[in-house]
């Protein structure tokens, strides 16, 4: 996860993701979806644990030129301009190499057009010198109403047309678009053979894949043919309030209480009036998101990968008894609750990688409403609004509440729609005093309210 | 798994229809749930491209996670209505009369492509033939769209002489149409064979004719994929798996991790140490891989003592994985079978009626176990050599994947301790070899109770979400490490509760693990 970026961390992994560190360098004309899967990529490959970071270069360039004034600065014969440029490129590189080389960084995807042969031959070059493998994804679209929609929904926002009308920034940038297709050279099947390189056409329409070369290629490859854009909401909600959330227990296997029967009664109004088209339902195999489900009156699929995190020896405790047993279990929990493991049980970080097919999945679903519970929609939830290691575990699921998540531009818009049925709280804050020998007044401060 | 999603039970009553139904949907693999509509997987190529290799490997790693599949050759049933073959003559595409027979064969071969999708409960079929005109792949698409089918092509197109000479080699020259298996005389008729195919081969053209088609070409044995349209979650994991799958020779090497103290007294589950006899093993494991001279093994453990102790004496750097962790037994963990038998006959009456599909209370089943294990049969087609050490179940699991071995059999294969078993793949399936290191062990195979089980309908009622507790489960310990990878640097110091006795830190339980002196003790934490 970013922000747990522990170099010996990662190494931690069951499966060894990458030997050698991996530069993944979009290739594409502006407007193509390169930056969205720039983003993308590195959000789902920080959140499977392999520390990964994004260099844009029209950051640098914006940096470098503080003021855009129009397409001009982009025309294939404007020297001054090609220099800053090439500048910029080298300056990305060089952040690359620290990233990659010293702050042990992963994964670094070059996010430029990268439209040459030669600026690509120089990129390979760069990563023999430093032994990163490089792999190569390359945006082809010719459709001109998703170049218009891509135009509209992130150009027109950029720093770069901070000052001008929608109509003259629209006009500007097809202008910008055209500067760089004279010189373009896309990936050859011939030429190109020797390079490791994904394809992508028509958004997804088709792949071309060349020489994959190892297991986190191969997982790119696959995450990549397996997102799309078409418009959809991801709806999260926990199961209903169940008997063991009343008394202030954890994990179990509860069935509903009264006020949770409530709450899965106005779930199933609340999904009736958002005439939602073709949803599909998904749960836990525990008893109180079934429960939960089948108020809803329509088919649903139970995964066991859904199920709530595993407490272990905690299970069905409260707070105040895992205090007085466990109470050196319980500090330590405090200091690190991302990666602390229940004895017998789970952690954090065991279940994002037991939530990780689901992820998969639900890229390739369209309209979805997921019910699942604290810990794993707090994963979830990670995920899509591109959390860290250490905000993951105290993101705010209350029950009763739903989440819908709505892809736009290159993050999430998320609404929050409390259903109107009372339940207790069931979030913990993060404690002040986290020392082991800290005091059971001092433990306890954050434990919410129950009967 | 194919072949036990039907029971033959009465026909008419809707009691049994309803009974058929729940059986079925019990049954359902979480695979088999992705998939909607029956599927028919279209294979196309000039002859020796790889195209049975891939009917047979796609087949049988469906069936596995639980899609019912099926292969339908066009040369076996080519063969059933032309009993001798005399030579290439016969696939002249002037030969009007061969020609003919040619078609009807499609013909007879796609009506039992529905059979088995419309009938007997299959879900995808693999039409294996050359399909290298777009006259036959019209045909095919005319019946697939009669039948409400989703059609998926998988085109291997191959241009490199070497490979298509080895492909010969290694699986035409004991084909039944050579019987004489004169070698240069066999490869001289089958290229002919290829040159007939190749007059009037057709491939997927994606830009144009074929352009809103599903397909994977596959260009020189997976250097090189074009993948167009895919509909749905089969379909990419089809493709997933085909972009995994290399030809290269390698051999996995399979064992379980050295006899435990919990084996020694029957007990199941748990996460004991090495029993003497196990480090022994341990011992006899590291010769045995020497001997091998295995280069740049890889060496795959479970997160369990026992197999992490066994890899330990290699002295080679190993991975540990989660998933490759024994059968969580629930409610059983650590019993014997006497004990379960005591505690609870009814739960051990119904494991021995379905073991597949049994799952213990707070526990997994085999078909749990399938589906944890899919990630390392996608790593283990990926890599080279690789030794995976795991446990009974476990090991069944990945056994069954490569010997194609079915729901049935799959929790009834022997896999004694201390025998390392090696898989090499050869021509269209995997050879194996048998090594017993000669170090004496506890037999822990159950064999499958005798005499008719009766098949119980209380089997049908079990509750797929009882999960009380967390399953009295093994411990689940800090990791190890091994010689050659770094040690984790804990944010906190390891939690003494979860040391055995005596130790403190997360390195001193990677050094000094001392094989000869006794045991001090089990070293499972009990809360």
């Amino acid at each position: 996860m970013r922000g747990s970026c522990h170099p010996k961390n990662t190494r931690d992994r069951a499966v060894c993701m990458t030997n050698c560190p991996t530069l993944i360098v979009t290739v594409g004309l502006p407007a193509r979806g390169k930056t969205y899967i720039s983003k993308k990529l590195t959000r789902y490959l920080n959140w499977i644990g392999v520390p990964t970071k994004e260099f844009n270069v029209g950051q640098y360039r914006r940096e470098c030129l503080k003021i855009y004034k129009s397409f001009e600065f982009f025309r294939p014969d404007n020297e001054e301009g090609l220099k800053i440029r090439r500048q910029c490129a080298t300056s990305a590189l060089n952040d690359v190499r620290q990233y990659l080389s010293v702050e042990g960084g992963q994964v670094a995807v070059f996010d430029a057009t990268n439209t040459t042969r030669e600026r690509r031959g120089t990129i390979v070059k760069f990563a023999e010198q430093n032994g990163f493998k490089v792999f190569f994804v390359e945006s082809v679209c010719e459709d001109p109403e998703v170049i218009a929609q891509n135009i509209v929904q992130v150009k027109l926002g950029s720093p770069d047309y901070i000052h001008c009308n929608s109509e003259e920034a629209i006009e500007d940038f097809m202008k910008r678009i055209k500067c760089y297709e004279s010189s373009y050279q896309p990936l050859d099947e011939v030429l190109d053979r020797d390079l490791s390189y994904i394809k992508i056409m028509d958004v997804g329409r088709r792949y071309l894949v060349n020489r994959v070369v190892d297991h986190i290629q191969s997982r790119i490859v696959y995450y990549l043919m397996n997102i799309h854009i078409t418009p959809r909401s991801i709806y999260l909600c926990r199961h209903g309030e169940s008997d063991l959330n009343i008394k202030g227990r954890i994990g179990g296997d509860s069935g509903l209480s009264a006020r949770g029967k409530e709450f899965a009664k106005h779930l199933r109004k609340f999904i009736q009036e958002q005439n939602i088209k073709d949803l599909k339902v998904w749960t836990s195999q525990m008893k109180r998101t079934i429960q939960t489900a089948e108020c809803l009156g329509a088919p649903y699929e139970q995964w066991k990968s859904l199920n709530e995190i595993d407490a272990g020896v905690c299970e069905e405790m409260m707070y105040e008894e895992i205090q007085e047993h466990y109470p050196l279990e319980f500090a330590l929990r405090d200091q690190d609750k991302y990666r602390y493991r229940y004895p017998k049980g789970e952690s954090y970080e065991d279940l994002v990688q037991r939530l990780e097919p689901v992820i998969m999945e639900l890229e390739r679903q369209e309209n979805i409403l997921v019910i699942c519970h604290q810990a794993v929609m707090r994963c979830l939830l990670a995920y899509f609004l591109d959390k860290t290691a250490d905000e993951l575990p105290y993101l705010n699921c209350p029950l009763h509440t739903v989440l819908k998540l709505t892809p736009v531009a290159y993050g999430c818009k998320v609404e929050s729609v409390y259903l109107g049925v009372d339940s207790v709280n069931t979030h913990r804050d993060r404690p002040e005093n986290v020392n082991v020998q800290r005091s059971t007044e001092d433990a306890l401060q954050t434990v919410p309210a129950h009967f | 798994m194919s072949g036990t999603q039907r029971d033959n039970g009465p026909a008419n009553s809707t009691e049994a229809k309803k009974t058929d139904l729940r059986m079925n949907e019990k049954k359902c693999s979480w695979a088999s749930y992705m998939t909607n509509s029956p599927t028919v997987i279209v294979m196309i190529g000039l002859p020796a491209r790889g195209k049975t290799y891939m009917s047979k490997k796609l087949t049988r790693y469906l069936n596995w996670i639980g899609v019912p599949t099926k292969v339908f050759n066009l040369g076996v049933y080519r063969r059933e209505a032309v009993r001798a073959y005399k030579s290439y003559d016969f696939f002249r595409h002037d030969n009007e009369e061969a020609m003919k027979i040619r078609k009807q064969c499609a013909l007879v071969a796609l009506q039992d492509v529905k059979a088995y999708l419309t009938e007997e409960g299959g879900q995808i079929a693999v039409f294996d033939a050359t399909n290298t005109t777009r006259e036959r792949r019209d045909l095919i698409q005319a019946f697939v769209k009669e039948n409400a089918f989703k059609v998926f092509f998988v085109e291997s197109v191959c241009d490199d002489p070497e490979v298509i000479a080895a492909n010969i080699l290694e699986v035409k020259v004991s084909s039944p149409d050579y019987p004489e298996r004169h070698r240069e005389r066999v490869m001289d008729d089958f290229l002919k064979r290829i040159e007939c195919y190749k007059v009037t081969y057709q491939p997927l053209d994606p830009d144009d004719y074929d352009k809103d088609l599903s397909f994977i070409k596959v260009i020189n044995v997976g250097r090189r994929f074009l993948v167009n349209r895919v509909q749905d979650y089969i379909q990419s994991k089809i493709v997933y798996y085909l972009m995994n799958i290399h030809v290269h020779s390698h051999s996995i090497y399979l064992c379980r991790h050295g006899e435990s103290n919990h084996n020694i007294e029957g007990r199941i589950g748990g996460d004991s140490e090495l029993s003497p006899r196990g480090k022994q093993f341990a011992h006899a494991l590291r010769e045995f891989i020497d001997e091998h001279e295995l280069s740049d093994l890889k060496v795959w453990t479970s997160q369990l003592r026992r197999t992490i102790q066994t890899a330990e004496e290699l002295g080679v750097p190993y991975e540990q994985w989660k998933i490759l962790n024994e059968i969580d037994a629930g409610v059983c963990e650590e019993m014997t079978y006497e004990m379960i038998q005591e505690t609870f006959p009814e739960e051990f009456a119904l494991r021995d009626q379905d073991k597949y599909h049994y799952r213990y209370p707070g526990g997994e089943s085999y078909q749990d176990l399938v589906q944890r294990l899919e990630p390392v049969i996608m790593e283990l087609e990926r890599q080279g050599n690789v030794l995976v050490v795991c446990h009974q179940a476990v090991m069944r699991c990945l056994l069954a994947y490569f010997l194609d071995k079915g729901a049935d059999d799959l929790p009834y294969m022997k896999c004694p301790l201390h025998t390392v078993l090696k898989l090499t793949p050869v021509a269209y399936g995997c050879k194996v070899e048998m090594f017993y290191l000669n170090v004496e062990a506890v037999n822990t195979h159950r064999d499958r109770p005798l005499g008719n089980i009766p098949r119980d309908s209380a089997i049908l009622h079990r509750r797929n979400s009882y999960t009380p507790l967390s399953s009295h489960d093994q411990v689940k310990r800090p990791r190890l490490y091994s010689a050659g990878n770094q040690p984790w640097l804990p944010l906190a110091p390891t939690p003494s509760a979860l040391m055995p006795e005596g130790r403190q830190s997360q390195e001193s339980l990677c050094e000094g693990i001392d094989f000869d002196s006794p045991e001090d003790s089990s070293g499972c934490v009990r809360f």
